[in-house]
């Protein structure tokens, strides 16, 4: 692991706007910066969102868990709970459909020149999260930790190697894509 | 180099290259790509020009200290990596209105901007609630294997699909 890279404060600072900007970039190239296409998604009319979020697991997916077979690099998975999966992911849900960007894509969306994101999103973007500050403190042991997982993977759930995991869900993944393709989606 | 100007990618080449761009921030970064605590820290570095010091004893941002990290400038080049790739392509433009908003709930201004800064609440409240994105879970999340991940992101869809169908068929319709 380059561990005395990662140590570097301001050359990471670098490397972040860096990352972001080949990030926005693949954005706006796939077109999901615009509300249309993110609405369209939820419509179930156009699938371009899923098509870029798929292909990016299973790219990502394997070349991450390849990395870490190495030692090249180590895993941050992401804690959770049922409280925060469920009402966490159905508030964001409203969000998504009210707003028509993420958090990701509406920065995008701003570097493509769409007001709506640059005035109202972002604005209310920083509202909520500033709101959910407010409350973390009185909501985090009695609402959030209910049903904790923790940060578990699904290789440990099933007790098995990552590789178990990752080659049958890429597997998967793919077969999703092709049958989109198919349905002509 | 015509294919920087091209208006839109394959989505599979887009994403593609956002998967090979995770392997280049675990590797050089030590960090998954992710975008919503960008928005935490900024409210908190906001509320500590209104509250000062107070701000720092609040938990969260104990956690998320209010300060400009990797994360933050993460999302600010994609501002700058959108801009550029809209200008190669000549579809930078200033714009209020979305075609398909405008199809569904007609084309006053303040409307929108009201409805998006409301659905902002909503985005930026679940997100931090849900504990990330449709970055954070949905890309680096699920590639990682994250049990909580493939969990939240199936409730993203869940929660957005419904609400869309909901604003454009029965608010809308």
């Amino acid at each position: 692991m380059l561990t005395a890279l990662h140590q570097k404060k301001g050359l990471q600072l670098v490397l972040g706007l860096t990352a972001g900007l080949f990030f926005g970039f693949f954005l706006q190239k796939g077109g999901v910066t615009q509300y249309d296409v993110i609405l369209g998604q939820l419509l179930l009319k156009d699938f371009t969102v899923v098509k870029i979020m798929l292909s990016a697991v299973i790219t990502g997916m394997l070349g991450v868990h390849l990395m870490r077979s190495l030692k090249l690099i180590r895993l941050h998975p992401k804690p959770g709970s049922w409280a925060t999966a469920v009402w966490g992911g159905i508030f964001f849900g409203i969000g998504f459909a009210v707003l028509g960007y993420c958090p990701g894509t509406i920065a995008g969306a701003v570097g493509n020149g769409f007001l709506d994101a640059a005035v109202g999103g972002l604005a209310g973007i920083v509202a909520g999260a500033g709101l959910f500050a407010s409350i973390y403190g009185k909501i985090q042991k009695p609402v959030l930790s209910r049903g904790d997982f923790g940060e578990k993977t699904l290789s440990d759930l099933f007790h098995v190697n990552a590789w178990a995991v990752v080659l049958p869900a890429a597997l998967i993944l793919v077969l999703i894509l092709v049958l989109l393709e198919k349905a002509g989606l | 180099m015509e294919w920087l100007q091209m208006e839109q990618w394959s989505p599979y080449i887009a994403g593609i290259g956002i998967g090979v761009l995770s392997w280049l921030t675990f590797f050089l970064s030590d960090k998954p790509l992710g975008c919503s605590t960008a928005f935490a820290r900024t409210s908190g570095m906001i509320s500590r020009v209104f509250r000062g010091k107070k701000t720092l004893e609040n938990p969260y941002y104990r956690q998320f200290t209010p300060e400009i990290d990797w994360e933050w400038m993460l999302v600010l080049g994609i501002i700058l990596g959108a801009f550029l790739s809209a200008r190669l392509s000549g579809t930078f433009e200033w714009r209020w209105l979305p075609e398909r908003w405008v199809a569904a709930f007609g084309d006053v201004i303040w409307v929108r901007a009201v409805t998006a800064f409301i659905g902002g609440v909503f985005m930026g409240f679940g997100s931090r609630w849900a504990g990330g994105c449709t970055s954070g879970h949905g890309i680096s999340g699920t590639l990682q294997l994250s049990v909580s991940s493939w969990i939240t992101v199936f409730f993203f869809f869940i929660g957005g699909i419904g609400a869309a169908m909901i604003l454009f068929h029965g608010i809308g319709g």
